[in-house]
């Protein structure tokens, strides 16, 4: 029984994170960006930039409001499916929590309103204060859910007492290596996405040749030059990730690979033809590059890694081979620990998040120079470029997740090899003791809401995209200083 | 120090229970108050730039509790499961329906959109009643600190008792603070509403705070009970005056004492269990470690003000009553 409930936790779980991390990237990126086409008006004056801030400002409300209410469950759903888990690691786990709520979530949710409705109402310069308040804030947030997430990667600051992790430094917490290259890695995601969408949306506008043509021009540019520097962000601390992973979490590193036996040097498998799941790993052709893997994860071409044949045998010697026999365990109660996560995933997860990430960087690079000296392309090849684009960095965000998550399967706190000792728990041992039929209720319920919630933001976001800047923008409307009448609000919901 | 985040917790409750109070009873009387569509954009705005930070107090009540009292936060979040879905699924519905209501100009849209709001904010507001009386009532809980019986556990005629007291509190509370924020007709429709309403709608509070005194009575949550009537009387009368802000604040006074009434019946418990006394969840087998205590008293030492003073100051700027002369035109795509 426990196991139904164990398989539908997760399901509910990647469901319902994997959903929230569509809206995250974008509100992160795209808010900082908008504060700074805000801050471009408020220093110009120019309209331009006016326009920008507002059109790109309400594409950004819209795509807000779904954070916010995706993020609530996920607050709530480590009391509810994985309580186990939350008795188990909260003198940890719930600190970084308590903190983004206290230190992030208020100074987004109040600044987010102080913006929405003070255009006019407040001064400028203090107006544009709060847009940045509330980006940063957007920052600061990730920052502590991800040292929160990157803890159950790499445990540290912490030691067993009464067979419970307890906290020792929360300063070791802040700054766990896996933090520290965890958030750059994100944060150039979140603009990887916020990027493409700008050059996809703009492009589309240039090509329907409709009002604004500046406007566009100059999102298109600043679209693709934060892409470029996004991918470039992400590939640089990725690869500092790679060296973490294989020091901190090899299974990891070597289900990233499917990689089967112990390599050295060891080739990065770029593609591969065939099943990469086990037993059989001498089926699966692949395109390889020698020692490449070598380098990620060590900065040499002749570092020895370990494949699953090898690491399993290490696992099974420090983790035991079997489940204790504990009927919270369910079926698994006892029997043996499978410690090689699911292959296909892993692998196709890793390699699609840097594929999809590089089509876009690629597509935001071709459209720059398409569009290049005012020219732009007649074609509707072209107007699917721009279009289809916008989904690639999101599809790249959420494999890397994907990835990252089920990568670190069986286990929902990884054991850190290094150091603290004890300190490990098993996904299946996290679980609630609900029924199944509660969590079958909350999956099939979310998953229902999320999917209209769905069609609503994607409705929505069209209108206001084919809109354009009219749309957002009355003439002589709220914030272009003219004050229409002493009375009317500059803006109501 | 397990005491005062014990008091921290109650106070984040408190200020959730006043600040989202109001807004759940907006949101309740919507159809009731807004004859009409501006009437209506009147209801909402005057909420509009606060909602999003009033919810906040929740999710940080629930992440503070998660950091001081793991046990408390693991077994109330799992043992009320179904109730806090319920809950959740409102809670989508109103936070996506304040901001997407007025995107597109559209009467069948706006319509859908004012019934999710309504029925949102009567399920959000019912829910958080049934699950804070559960907690201070009890849960069936077994040594392991796990449910033990049926997924409706959560649901008796106690916490049932509770929703409607929160309900019926929320919804007065919020007639209160549309008489103090807006002007002409509503706000007069909010106050006689508000007067004629409270008997009924207070009455499931009084008879909760009477079975608790009952249940669990000492002089602690005596005195807060008799306060407690004492402001809701003293702001029906001020009220009835036209001191709309006094008013406002003695409701304030009101929740603040419910709360201590109710976390004073808990404590030193945190989450009793309904089936041996040896079960109950208290503040000292659920703590996290003094450390943990520490850093998070901290953190809360100086995040706290700042959250009053920012949060004060967003009241501040939008101190201004709103009337139907106040609603710009619709400007959408
Ligand atoms: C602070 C903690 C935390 C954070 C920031 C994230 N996760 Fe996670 N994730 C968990 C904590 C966690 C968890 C509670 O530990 C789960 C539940 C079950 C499990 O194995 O880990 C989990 C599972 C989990 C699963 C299912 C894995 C499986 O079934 O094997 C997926 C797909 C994701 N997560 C994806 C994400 C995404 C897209 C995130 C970005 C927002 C994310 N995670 C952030
Ligand atoms: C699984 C763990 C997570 C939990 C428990 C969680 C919790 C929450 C909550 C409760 C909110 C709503 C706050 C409000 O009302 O304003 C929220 C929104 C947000 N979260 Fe998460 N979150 C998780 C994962 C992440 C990650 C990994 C990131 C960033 C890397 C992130 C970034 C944000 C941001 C930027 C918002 C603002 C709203 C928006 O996205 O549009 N969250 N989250
Ligand atoms: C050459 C390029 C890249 C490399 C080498 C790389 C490497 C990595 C590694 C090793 C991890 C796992 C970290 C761990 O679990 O320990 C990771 C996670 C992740 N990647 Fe990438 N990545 C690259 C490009 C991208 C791109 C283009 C995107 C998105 C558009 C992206 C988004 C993510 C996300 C969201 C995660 C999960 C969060 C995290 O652990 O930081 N990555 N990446």
């Amino acid at each position: 029984m426990a196991v139904d409930v164990l398989d539908l936790a997760r399901w509910q779980f990647g469901i319902t994170t994997v959903y929230h991390f569509l809206m995250v990237p974008l509100t992160i990126g795209l808010s900082l960006l908008v504060a700074g086409m805000q801050t471009a008006w408020v220093r110009t004056g120019d309209r331009k930039y006016l326009a920008m801030t507002k059109f790109w400002g309400k594409l950004l409300l819209i795509n807000f409001a779904m954070g916010v209410v995706t993020g609530i469950v996920q607050e709530f759903q480590f009391g509810m499916t994985w309580s186990a888990y939350s008795r188990f690691v909260g003198d940890v786990f719930g600190a970084p929590l308590a903190m983004e709520g206290l230190v992030a979530f208020f100074v987004e949710s109040t600044f987010l309103g102080l913006w929405i409705f003070g255009w006019d109402r407040l001064p400028k310069r203090v107006h544009l204060a709060c847009a940045w308040a509330f980006s940063l804030a957007t920052i600061a947030s990730a920052y502590f859910i991800l040292a929160a997430n990157s803890w159950m990667q790499h445990p540290v600051g912490v030691v067993m007492e009464d067979g419970r992790p307890r906290l020792t430094s929360i300063w070791e917490v802040l700054t766990n290596s896996t933090v520290l290259a965890a958030f750059p890695h994100t944060i150039f995601g979140a603009f990887a996405v916020a990027a493409a969408f700008l050059v996809g949306i703009a492009a589309w506008h240039l090509w329907r040749r409709g009002d604004d043509e500046p406007v566009w021009r100059s999102s298109v540019k600043l679209g693709t030059w934060v892409g470029v520097v996004a991918f470039t962000g992400l590939a640089i601390t990725g690869d500092f990730q790679g060296k973490l992973m294989f020091e901190q979490q090899p299974m990891k590193m070597a289900a990233a690979e499917a990689l089967c036996h112990t390599e050295s040097p060891a080739a990065f498998s770029v593609f591969a033809i065939g099943d990469v799941s086990r037993p059989d790993c001498e089926s699966v052709k692949s395109i390889t590059v020698p020692a490449l893997l070598s380098f990620l994860a060590h900065n040499d071409f002749t570092t020895e890694v370990k494949g699953v044949e090898d690491l399993v045998p290490m696992y099974q010697e420090k983790y035991g081979t079997n489940y204790p026999v504990d009927e919270r365990l369910g079926e698994l109660s006892g029997q043996p620990i499978d410690y090689v996560p699911v292959l296909p995933v892993t692998y196709w997860g890793f390699r699609l998040m840097i594929g999809f990430g590089a089509i876009s960087a690629g597509v935001g690079l071709l459209v720059l120079w398409l569009t290049r000296g005012g020219r732009v392309p007649r074609g509707r090849w072209f107007k699917w470029l721009a279009l289809g684009s916008i989904a690639t960095p999101f599809l790249g965000n959420s494999f890397g997740w994907i990835f990252t998550e089920m990568g670190r399967q069986p286990f929902v706190v990884v054991p850190n090899p290094s150091g603290v000792d004890g300190v490990w728990m098993f996904t299946a041992r996290a679980v609630s003791n609900s029924t199944p039929g509660e969590v079958l209720t909350s999956l099939i319920s979310l998953t229902l809401v999320y999917g209209v919630l769905a069609c609503v933001e994607v409705f929505l976001i069209r209108r206001y995209v084919r809109g354009g800047v009219a749309g957002v923008l009355p003439p002589g409307g709220p914030g272009t200083g003219s004050k229409s009448g002493d009375d009317v609000l500059s803006f109501a919901y | 120090m397990e005491t005062f985040w014990f008091c921290v917790i109650a106070l984040l409750w408190l200020g959730y229970l006043f600040l989202e109070g109001f807004d759940f009873g907006v949101g309740m009387l919507l159809p009731v108050l807004g004859r009409d569509e501006t009437e209506r954009r009147v209801l909402i705005n005057t909420i509009g730039p606060v909602w999003d930070g009033n919810e906040v107090w929740l999710l940080v009540a629930g992440g503070a509790t998660f950091a001081a009292f793991p046990g408390w936060y693991a077994s109330l979040f799992s043992s009320a499961y179904l109730p806090l879905v319920l809950f959740l699924l409102a809670l989508i519905g109103r936070g996506v329906a304040f901001e997407y209501r007025g995107k597109v100009d559209g009467a069948r849209w706006r319509r859908t959109w004012d019934v999710v709001i309504f029925a949102g904010s009567w399920v959000a507001a019912l829910g958080v009643g049934l699950v804070l009386t559960t907690n201070v009532f009890g849960l069936p809980l077994d040594a392991a600190g796990d449910r033990v019986g049926s997924p409706f556990a959560a649901i008796t005629w106690e916490s049932l008792l509770g929703a409607l007291a929160v309900a019926g509190y929320a919804l007065v509370h919020g007639a209160v603070f549309l008489s103090l924020k807006t002007e002409g007709e509503v706000r007069e429709r909010a106050r006689a509403l508000a007067l004629r309403l409270a008997p009924i709608a207070l009455l499931p509070l009084v008879v909760l705070l009477l079975l608790v005194q009952i249940r669990f009575g000492t002089v602690w949550t005596y005195a807060a009970s008799i306060a407690v009537a004492l402001a809701a009387f003293g702001a029906l009368a001020r009220l009835a005056l036209r001191r709309e802000g006094q008013a406002f604040a003695l409701m304030g006074v009101a929740v603040a004492c419910t709360v201590v009434a109710l976390f004073g019946a808990l404590y030193p418990n945190v989450l009793p269990s309904t089936l041996d006394p040896a079960y109950t969840l208290t503040v000292e087998n659920t703590a996290s470690s003094p450390y943990t205590l520490t850093v998070m008293t901290w953190v809360a030492a100086f995040g706290t003000p700042a959250v009053l003073v920012y949060q004060g100051w967003t009241y501040w700027v939008f101190r201004k009553r709103i009337g139907t002369r106040h609603i710009p035109r619709v400007h959408v795509p």
